[in-house]
């Protein structure tokens, strides 16, 4: 009896109980989509993460607040801000640091006659131009001048100039827009990046960092910044610039070992810690796959175990023509294999299907490895032998004499 | 065709000691048509299970066709029943969702023939039944005679020895009972050995060799006119 038949006769018997099939298949299903959703979408968001973090800049270096107790502080607002704008000083007398650009942020609402939008406005020195690779479409960045005089000038992104001014923007340059109701003149808008993944890039402003403590801080943290961008020669010097800046950062801050009120990190750093993050979610997230794979595998071998008693007399009649016992245990294992490798191809779509859904709802471009599918089908149709041959040998030992007699 | 040289049948389960055949010896020729007949617990059932090779004797000499099958492994019987044998069973056990052809091709599935020749040789024994316009019928939409003529048919498929029917007309009426009957005797005449096994003396009286089991012995062996009837 060879392989296409052995299939054709499992098809008809799992054909001849659709519902029982059906359900019995459930479990592979489910726990096959779950691996595929998870691992896609585990991938996708890994990928949109590593994308994000890499277009911050090349050779990026951060410093950011953090309490000495490890927690992380808070991010230009909290009482206890350690990060001032004074640390970027010493900072940029580091010889191998190219650009150091202090950050901060405050949530703002921009208004020109009647066209309102609200974006958040970044506060920062003109080096984060050259950090970020921003450059402008129209007008000019500001200068170190405007910084230190604290003038009310910004730079919009495409995005924030289109809605404040219409398409082409043109007419923005020497307007003056109200932020927060406070005058500012527009000098320049940046090219657009488009997006990456569910942020618009383009929704910003660009503003001296003086300007914005002096005019979006509150009380008593005014002094506080969200973090400082600092971009080292070369790749290669990014890890002697790491410890310098901590040095440096420790003199200034007057602090001992083990005392750090302040967090530096290579974008290796953050691009490692976001990866372990999304790994150790996607491997919790397999463990309870597997665990789903395993208890749809029993269930198969239940089915085929009641299969084999309600056809015993079938099995004695095949045994009585001739059907030797490896026939008669192929004819079983091939059918447990059936179900399972069709429930993990039915499992594949939905898991397909789940992860684009999830990925267009959470706007993550979700990535199904070609892999991750073989995986899946080749570990259900391993469930299948396993959970398959307990049931197929119990057919295949059966007496013919007893199995014929049975009622 | 068939040769039992003493052979004993013992069945042991825990102390319980069953002695089903006690020194049975027995010929049976090609183209005999023979009844074996007997009480229930003479033994009749478990000579049935040793001739159609689903049993092996305990001891002495059981040889089918030219091959001791007192020996043979549990594959060679597989293989000895597919070849030799052509069972027809008291309740037709035919596939059930499979068409009549399907089910007079399984042995020749088993043996490895080709579709081709499964297709032909499936369509002529079910012609010599004369059931070949409801070749595609499944079981359950035919008659109890028509499954026996079926199960016959699948009986002949590849070409056996020897055809073992046990109690074949003990689910049929009278009329049927008659029918399946003479296709056998026509089988028989067609060349074809057949062994019946059956309680039922009217259908035995078609037979021309009529074999009574009694306490797991022959008793009596003589031959039938070869004329009864229902």
């Amino acid at each position: 009896m060879n392989m296409n038949e052995l299939l054709k006769l499992s098809f008809r018997s799992l054909q001849s109980n659709l519902l029982r099939s059906f359900l019995t298949m459930l479990g592979i299903m489910i726990g096959v989509a779950t691996v595929i959703a998870m691992i896609s979408i585990g991938q996708g968001t890994n990928n949109q993460v590593t994308s994000q973090i890499q277009s911050l800049g090349s050779n990026l270096i951060t410093v950011t607040a953090s309490s000495s107790s490890g927690q992380s502080g808070a991010a230009g607002g909290g009482s206890d801000a350690t990060l001032k704008l004074s640390d970027a000083d010493p900072i940029s007398k580091i010889d191998t640091v190219k650009y150091v650009a202090p950050v901060m942020q405050a949530n703002t609402q921009f208004k020109n006659g009647a066209n309102l939008t609200s974006t958040s406005i970044v506060g920062t020195t003109p080096s984060y131009a050259d950090i970020k690779s921003w450059e402008t479409d129209i007008g000019r960045f500001f200068t170190e001048d405007e910084v230190t005089d604290k003038s009310k000038v910004v730079v919009l992104g495409a995005t924030t100039a289109e809605n404040l001014f219409g398409k082409a923007g043109f007419d923005a340059i020497g307007s003056i827009v109200k932020i927060n109701n406070i005058p500012f003149r527009v000098i320049g808008v940046l090219k657009s990046k488009g997006s990456s993944g569910s942020t618009d890039t383009d929704d910003t402003a660009i503003a001296p960092i003086t300007t914005v403590q002096a005019r979006f801080q509150a009380g008593s943290s005014k002094s506080a910044i969200r973090q400082i961008l600092v971009e080292a020669k070369s790749p290669s010097s990014i890890q002697s610039t790491m410890s310098l800046m901590e040095y440096t950062m420790r003199q200034s801050h007057k602090l001992g070992s083990g005392e750090d009120d302040f967090k530096v990190q290579s974008q290796e750093d953050v691009l490692s810690s976001a990866e372990s993050v999304t790994k150790t979610l996607t491997l919790f997230l397999g463990g309870v796959a597997a665990i789903s794979l395993l208890v749809g595998g029993i269930g198969i071998m239940n089915i085929m175990l009641v299969s084999v008693t309600e056809r015993t007399r079938e099995i004695g009649t095949r045994k009585a023509i001739g059907a030797k016992e490896g026939t008669i245990l192929s004819q079983f294992l091939v059918e447990s294999v059936t179900l399972a490798i069709l429930g993990g191809i039915i499992g594949v779509l939905l898991g397909f299907g789940g992860s684009k859904l999830v990925g267009n709802m959470m706007s993550i471009k979700t990535a199904i490895s070609m892999n991750s599918v073989l995986l899946a089908v080749g570990f259900s149709a391993c469930i299948g032998i396993i959970f398959g041959v307990f049931p197929a040998r119990k057919a295949a030992k059966l007496d013919p004499i007893e199995a014929l007699r049975y009622e | 065709m068939i040769t039992f040289d003493n052979v004993d049948k013992i069945y042991a389960s825990g102390e319980m000691r069953v002695h089903a055949l006690k020194g049975v010896t027995l010929h049976i020729e090609e183209r005999e048509f023979v009844s074996i007949m007997g009480p229930s617990g003479s033994g009749k059932s478990t000579m049935m299970n040793v001739i159609g090779c689903l049993d092996k004797p305990s001891s002495g000499m059981y040889t089918l066709d030219g091959t001791d099958i007192g020996s043979a492994t549990s594959k060679q019987l597989s293989e000895v029943r597919n070849q030799k044998i052509g069972f027809v069973f008291q309740n037709f056990n035919l596939l059930k969702r499979t068409s009549a052809i399907e089910n007079v091709e399984l042995p020749m599935l088993y043996a490895g023939k080709s579709k081709k020749t499964r297709r032909e040789r499936a369509e002529y024994c079910l012609e010599l039944v004369g059931l070949k316009d409801r070749m595609h019928h499944k079981p359950n939409e035919l008659s109890g005679g028509q499954q026996q003529r079926v199960a016959i048919a699948r009986a002949l498929s590849n070409d056996p020895a020897i055809i073992l029917a046990d109690e074949p007309t003990g689910n049929l009426d009278s009329a049927s009972s008659e029918e399946i009957m003479s296709i056998f005797k026509q089988l028989n005449d067609g060349g074809n050995t057949i062994v019946l096994v059956t309680h039922e003396p009217e259908i035995a009286a078609h037979t021309n060799r009529i074999i009574w089991f009694r306490d797991g012995k022959i008793e009596s062996d003589r031959l039938s006119t070869g004329r009864g009837s229902v």
